[in-house]
């Protein structure tokens, strides 16, 4: 198999096995190219893509725009803050008339879940969801267990834990899918009014004990507190939370092995998890990031190039 | 017209150290680099830069580059699926041998010399082909070592098999399934 399944990449749930080793493999040989002298190749120089950004972000409209950079596309961002969205615009609308202008491709990030999906039924572009609310964001479950594969090769019977706001987090959903489907067994971890009920029907196992996960794990992703999504009150305090959710130093001292501490960003420091592990020699957060440009590369690049 | 071979294991073999012979009488080991190009000039080179190592005693630096993403005949059906690129040295003031298997329409090697370019400046880049199928160029692009020159129409492949791949080395005319 040497394209994708689809023309649009809207989540991991519907894309195949073969899919996402595709794009793991060929954000191998990106990788290697935003390390050269030179970062860039000609590859969409003919092609324009458009980031549509209805929901604040700083590292994943970054590393957007950096791979289509590197990638020598054309690129025009649109942020609803400063645009006609305010005037009373509807989200199709506000589509249809960017592709007039001729764009091939949407980056697209939104509050509502399904807003991409609700895009790719209606408008000939090619669809990136960068985030769509509490469902999925795909290219960080990418990235991520690209980040992993590199630390510890397959992830067959690997452990993986998600440690936080699992009810909240697009990112939880994503990783569940691609790492189950990648062989991988994970584990949620949170305080029980943070993890969705029937959860369970994915194939992924419940824990409300951070430090017995953390001895299972191999890798323990960790996310914040979304509280912008959280309109009644989930947990006492984070104070509470911190105390008994929160990664910290000693936790990791009284396992009996190393593990991977992974977090996709933005941290709240001495919430989910301590400066001395976000920062320790356990932490591939940075690697993250780099990874992240190499995996857009890779999903903009097999779009585009998808014949029918 | 069937597969015909028009060259077998040991003609490649003597062609294979002529053409090295030729390139240690040329070049000067201080600042050369040897680079194939993914996926099948690679095998080639790799024979090139053993044999120039038993003959010399010298060992070139060699690097692999893959020219998937720098081609130009993008979304025409082309493969996408691109190989490794390795190249650990520094391109700067180099002088590079560059190595492939056919040398067809010269577009392949346009996008090796246009990838190349993003490792830095080399000071000179000269290229080494087994098979020269000089008819058919659509760039103008000419080896400066060859080892068969080949008259072909365009319905005819040649296509060079490795041992690697298959039991014995050979360069074969393919026809093409023609529509």
């Amino acid at each position: 198999m040497s394209q994708l399944s689809s023309k649009h990449v809207i989540g991991i749930e519907h894309l195949t096995l073969d899919d996402i080793q595709l794009i793991l493999n060929t954000a191998t040989q990106f990788k290697e190219i935003i390390n050269r002298p030179i970062k860039k190749v000609p590859t969409l120089r003919d092609i324009t893509i458009a980031n549509l950004f209805f929901e604040n972000s700083t590292r994943t409209r970054i590393s957007f725009e950096l791979a289509q950079k590197r990638l020598s596309a054309d690129v025009i961002n649109f942020s609803s803050s400063s645009s006609s969205v305010k005037k009373g615009e509807t989200l199709l609308d506000t589509v249809n008339n960017i592709l007039s202008m001729k764009v091939d491709m949407i980056v697209m990030r939104h509050p509502s879940p399904g807003a991409a999906h609700y895009l790719s039924d209606r408008i000939d572009a090619h669809i990136v969801n960068a985030g769509d609310g509490t469902h999925e964001h795909p290219t960080q479950a990418l990235l991520d267990a690209y980040s992993m594969q590199e630390k510890l090769g397959s992830l067959k019977g690997k452990k993986i834990a998600i440690i936080g706001d699992i009810m909240h987090s697009r990112v939880a959903l994503s990783n569940i899918f691609c790492l189950k489907k990648l062989g991988a067994e994970v584990t949620l971890c949170g305080p029980p009014t943070l993890i969705p009920k029937h959860i369970q029907s994915l194939g992924v196992n419940i824990s409300h004990h951070v430090e017995e996960t953390l001895q299972w794990c191999d890798v323990a992703n960790i996310l914040r507190i979304q509280l912008e999504r959280q309109n009644t009150k989930y947990f006492p305090s984070l104070r509470e939370y911190a105390l008994y959710y929160g990664v910290n130093r000693q936790r990791l001292d009284k396992l009996s092995k190393e593990i991977v501490i992974m977090h996709p960003g933005p941290i709240n420091r001495g919430v989910e998890i301590t400066s001395d592990v976000a920062d320790s020699e356990h932490s591939i957060i940075l690697d993250q990031v780099e990874n992240g440009v190499a995996i857009r590369m890779a999903v903009m690049y097999l779009l585009v190039n998808k014949t029918d | 017209m069937s597969d015909s071979i028009l060259l077998n294991g040991k003609q490649i073999q003597l062609t294979i150290e002529r053409l090295s012979r030729e390139v240690i009488e040329s070049i000067n080991f201080q600042n050369t680099v040897i680079i194939g190009v993914q996926p099948r000039g690679v095998l080639l080179a790799e024979k090139i830069h053993a044999k120039i190592l038993e003959l010399t005693q010298k060992e070139i630096p060699f690097g692999r580059l893959d020219t998937t993403f720098h081609r130009d005949d993008f979304r025409r059906g082309k493969s996408l699926n691109a190989k490794q690129t390795e190249i650990d040295f520094q391109m700067e003031g180099k002088n590079v041998l560059l190595i492939d298997d056919v040398l067809y329409t010269g577009r392949t090697i346009r996008a090796a010399l246009d990838a190349l370019l993003s490792f830095g400046r080399p000071q000179k880049i000269e290229l080494l082909v087994l098979i020269d199928r000089r008819f058919n160029r659509e760039l103008p692009i000419q080896p400066d070592f060859v080892g068969r020159v080949v008259d072909t129409i365009e319905a005819v492949d040649v296509e060079v098999q490795w041992a690697a791949e298959v039991s014995e080395n050979k360069v074969l005319f393919v026809k093409q399934n023609k529509i």
